[in-house]
């Protein structure tokens, strides 16, 4: 090109108008045609999903809402015949029902005791889970201890009465043990001072714990029998994270352990229980522990599961919390070794409060899989929420085509409300913990 | 380096601070208190056994079952079958409803999980839907859904739904042809096993001649011939030659039930889509978090090669994420076969329904049906997890 043509020369002096933006480039229709009707395959597949969406979400509505009945007394309510009018889910089933679902056959004039366990609850999650909370440390305490010696009390009624004979033999017992730990504190010419402090401790947290459970608390006694429904389902995963917790993090200590016995141990205890259906370990629970058992000591009926599920959700956070101490850098280990801190130290000072806070969405997944799992202890008889659901849902008073579809509808709310909740909250603490990571 | 140690002659230190001397001493404790506690286990044991007068061992497996199976894939009979033949029975019927529903709950997997990435907005939010609803419902209350959802609209056997060719539909299942084999019959499974190793060589062949040469041969036309023509051709030369090798044994309708034909249980169905749409709901998590470890880059390197957007997420895009989805994956099914034990609940005869049911409440010995039981589960448990830990080890990445 030869620019040094003589030519007259254009330079705008103004700017020209912008054109007007391409008609569908923003707003909801061009996000309708981007998102919805991009090209031929797309366009099919939102048609196919709005005609399945078309299929399914009147009927979900007109049985859920539209058509359900809210108020009534009994079957004639909830039965096309009788209500004059198509029926969809019979509301007013859960709620005549809802004391049942509950509390099951707790007695009426004790559910505030019942109450307070929930609340108790409410509390030490609340505690556990709120990372700001303060001294999340006597949280733990509370979660751990505390609460589960007041929830025995509560529910059952406490007064076990252990008798004279019971605790003359604790005593001596405890006697022994201090002295034990003392002849091992002068072999090994450590302090002393350390040694009576920490049995002590252990000699008194059992004290407590066994007297608190014996005190008469004026509380009237209620076999676990008459337990059930929401009540059970809570206290089943209850049991589950407070025994799995810290047995899950023992048995993870044991496989990561150098100890070659106490590493195959370890080994097996998890792979077995993981490799076989909670099931056979709840009828194993069942069936098997009256027998392992000297004939005079009977085990709860409620008492039976709990065992099982308590196992059972270990193995599993074992290996959660086996996942958070390999994510360990080995330069954690390293530093607490030169520190010359010995190895209960390095565990609970340096290496367990780091990884248990990285595995806290693990944690927190395994015992959403631990609160349906729950359910389970229906097969062996416990009456939960699943239990009196079935056990309502065939009662005459309430005979109606729609009891079944509602009495499990309710359930899968009250499920789906937990188990939703706490993976949002997962993936909360995880996105949380990832930014420290994100740079 | 251990001269020089012992030269510089350590202070002496009580035997008791050596850490190898506590390791031991912890190793013993614990040996003795498992001893223990295995030995007041046992003991109490055999004296309740014997108290209860309950028998021992395994004797029992010979004794006659006495009870019937809704589900039998071997000949089973109350009278002339032993518990052993009972333990077979549940045996198959769990590995069958795990089998089926592993095939199905990938394909449903693997098609919700690709669709919560879609770019089309209403697909991806109905897939995230599926999943966070089914993933967050106990199984056992879907089981029972699903159970009253398929037993409920079935009508009486005497009122059956008649929908031609043989096939009835009523609340005892779905009743269908039984195919009865003629002695010949075996050359068309021999057609049919010819047919899937052609095809396995045919695929090797086309794969390495497209990988030397560049050209494409028709892969999916020859299989669909082989795997599926040559025993219809095998069919149609014996039905020719001489009597047909297949014929149908038809349900008929009596009074009260159906006599004949085959039958697949309302249990069935209900506990297969139970456990599909549960396991396809983690499984298309699984393939999610997969696909999306696949980084950018190969996509984008795959569209300007000119891949069309089905041809990258098949030829570039799954293979890479498998090594990320095949561990995972592999529990998945686990689950779904130790979650078919849930069968118990809604009347299916798999193993723990049979055996740890029906066995063990008949003959008391729990000692032996639940070892046995637990010990059948952890072989499927381990032995899936070894063939998939040989299969994750081929696919995974090789280094140069």
């Amino acid at each position: 090109m030869n620019t040094a043509v003589d030519m007259s020369r254009f330079v705008r002096s103004e700017n020209i108008e912008a054109l007007p933006p391409p008609n569908l480039a923003r707003g909801p229709v061009a996000w309708v045609r981007e998102n919805l009707f991009s090209g031929p395959v797309n366009t099919l597949l939102t048609l196919a999903v709005i005609y399945l969406l078309y299929i399914l979400i009147p009927p979900i509505v007109d049985f859920l809402f539209v058509n359900a009945v809210w108020t009534g007394t009994d079957r004639a309510a909830c039965r096309a015949e009788t209500a004059g009018h198509p029926v969809g889910a019979c509301w007013a089933f859960v709620i005549e029902k809802i004391n049942f679902f509950t509390y099951g056959s707790y007695p009426a004039a004790e559910r505030w005791r019942v109450n307070i366990f929930f609340a108790l609850l409410a509390l030490g999650v609340g505690w556990l889970l709120w990372l700001k909370a303060p001294r999340r440390d006597l949280g733990a305490i509370y979660f751990f201890w505390l609460f589960p010696v007041l929830s025995y009390i509560l529910l059952t009624g406490g007064n076990v009465s252990l008798g004279l004979g019971f605790w003359i033999k604790f005593a001596v017992a405890s006697a022994v043990f201090l002295a034990v730990l003392a002849a091992a504190a002068y072999a090994l010419k450590t302090s002393m001072r350390s040694a009576v402090l920490i049995g002590g401790g252990i000699v008194a947290v059992i004290g407590i714990t066994l007297a608190l459970v014996n005190v008469d608390w004026g509380l009237r006694p209620v076999p676990s029998a008459f337990w059930g429904g929401i009540l059970v389902t809570l206290l089943v995963a209850t049991v589950g994270i407070v025994f799995s917790l810290p047995f899950g993090i023992l048995l993870a200590l044991g496989r990561r352990s150098k100890l070659p016995i106490l590493r195959l141990a370890s080994v097996i205890f998890i792979e077995f229980v993981r490799g076989v259906p909670l099931i056979t370990v709840l009828i194993m629970a069942n069936t098997m522990l009256p027998l392992f058992l000297p004939a005079d000591m009977t085990v709860d009926r409620l008492a039976r599961p709990l065992i099982g599920v308590a196992f059972f959700a270990s193995a599993y956070m074992a290996e959660v919390v086996r996942g958070g101490l390999q994510a360990m850098p080995k330069g954690q280990y390293e530093g607490a070794m030169s520190l010359g801190l010995n190895y209960p130290q390095m565990m609970v000072f340096i290496i367990l409060p780091q990884a248990l806070r990285i595995v806290i969405p693990g944690i927190v997944n395994t015992f959403i899989g631990l609160f349906k799992d729950t359910s389970l202890v229906s097969v062996v008889g416990i009456f939960d929420l699943v239990k009196t659901i079935e056990a309502s849902r065939i009662d005459p008073n309430w005979a109606a085509p729609t009891i079944s579809y509602t009495g499990y509808a309710f359930a899968a709310l009250f499920y789906f409300i937990f188990c939703f909740g706490m993976s949002r909250y997962s993936l909360g603490v995880e996105r949380r913990l990832a930014t420290g990571q994100k740079r | 380096m251990q001269t020089a140690i012992s030269q510089a002659s350590p202070p002496k230190k009580s035997f008791l601070y050596d850490p190898r001397v506590r390791g031991i001493f912890y190793q013993v404790l614990l040996v003795c208190v498992v001893a223990y506690l295995f030995y007041m286990a046992a003991s109490n044991a055999i004296e309740n056994l014997r108290r209860a007068k309950i028998a021992s061992g395994f004797g029992f497996l010979e004794n006659t079952a006495g009870f019937d199976i809704s589900q039998t894939l071997i000949t089973f009979s109350a009278a002339g079958s032993t518990y052993g033949d009972a333990f077979v029975v549940g045996l198959l019927n769990t590995l069958l409803v795990s089998a089926i529903g592993i095939v199905f709950a990938t394909l449903l997997g693997f098609t919700v999980g690709i669709a919560r990435l879609s770019t089309n907005w209403m697909v991806a939010k109905v897939a995230m839907v599926y999943v966070e609803l089914l993933r967050n419902i106990p199984l056992l209350l879907q089981l029972l859904f699903w159970y009253i959802a398929v037993l409920g609209p079935l009508p009486q056997p005497r009122d059956s739904y008649v929908m031609g060719a043989g096939f009835f539909l009523n609340s005892r299942g779905l009743f269908m042809p039984r195919p009865i084999y003629a002695s010949d019959a075996w050359v068309i499974g021999a057609a049919f096993a010819i047919g899937v190793v052609g095809t396995i060589v045919f695929r090797r062949w086309a794969k390495k001649q497209q990988e030397s040469t560049g050209r494409q041969y028709p892969v999916g036309l020859a299989t669909i011939g082989l795997v599926l023509g040559l025993p219809i051709a095998a069919w149609l030369v014996l039905a020719l030659a001489n009597a047909n090798p297949v014929s149908f044994d038809l349900p008929v309708k009596g009074t009260f039930n159906l006599r004949g034909g085959m039958q697949i249980l309302p249990e069935f169905v209900a506990l297969l889509v139970g456990l599909v749409t549960y396991t396809a709901a983690f499984i298309a998590e699984v393939v999610r978090a997969g696909i999306l470890a696949v980084s950018k880059g190969q996509t984008e390197a795959a569209g300007s090669l000119g891949l069309k957007p089905g041809q990258t997420l098949r030829l570039v895009v799954i293979p890479q994420a498998m090594r990320v989805i095949i561990p995972p994956l592999t529990s998945q099914y686990l689950n779904l076969t130790k979650n078919s034990s849930l069968a118990v609940a809604i009347g299916y005869p798999d193993l723990v329904q049979v055996f740890m049911g029906t066995v063990l409440n008949q003959t008391g010995q729990a000692i032996e049906v639940v070892t046995i039981t637990m010990g059948v589960y952890l072989t499927i448990s381990l032995v899936t997890s070894f063939v998939m830990n040989i299969y994750n080890r081929r696919v995974a990445i090789v280094e140069r």
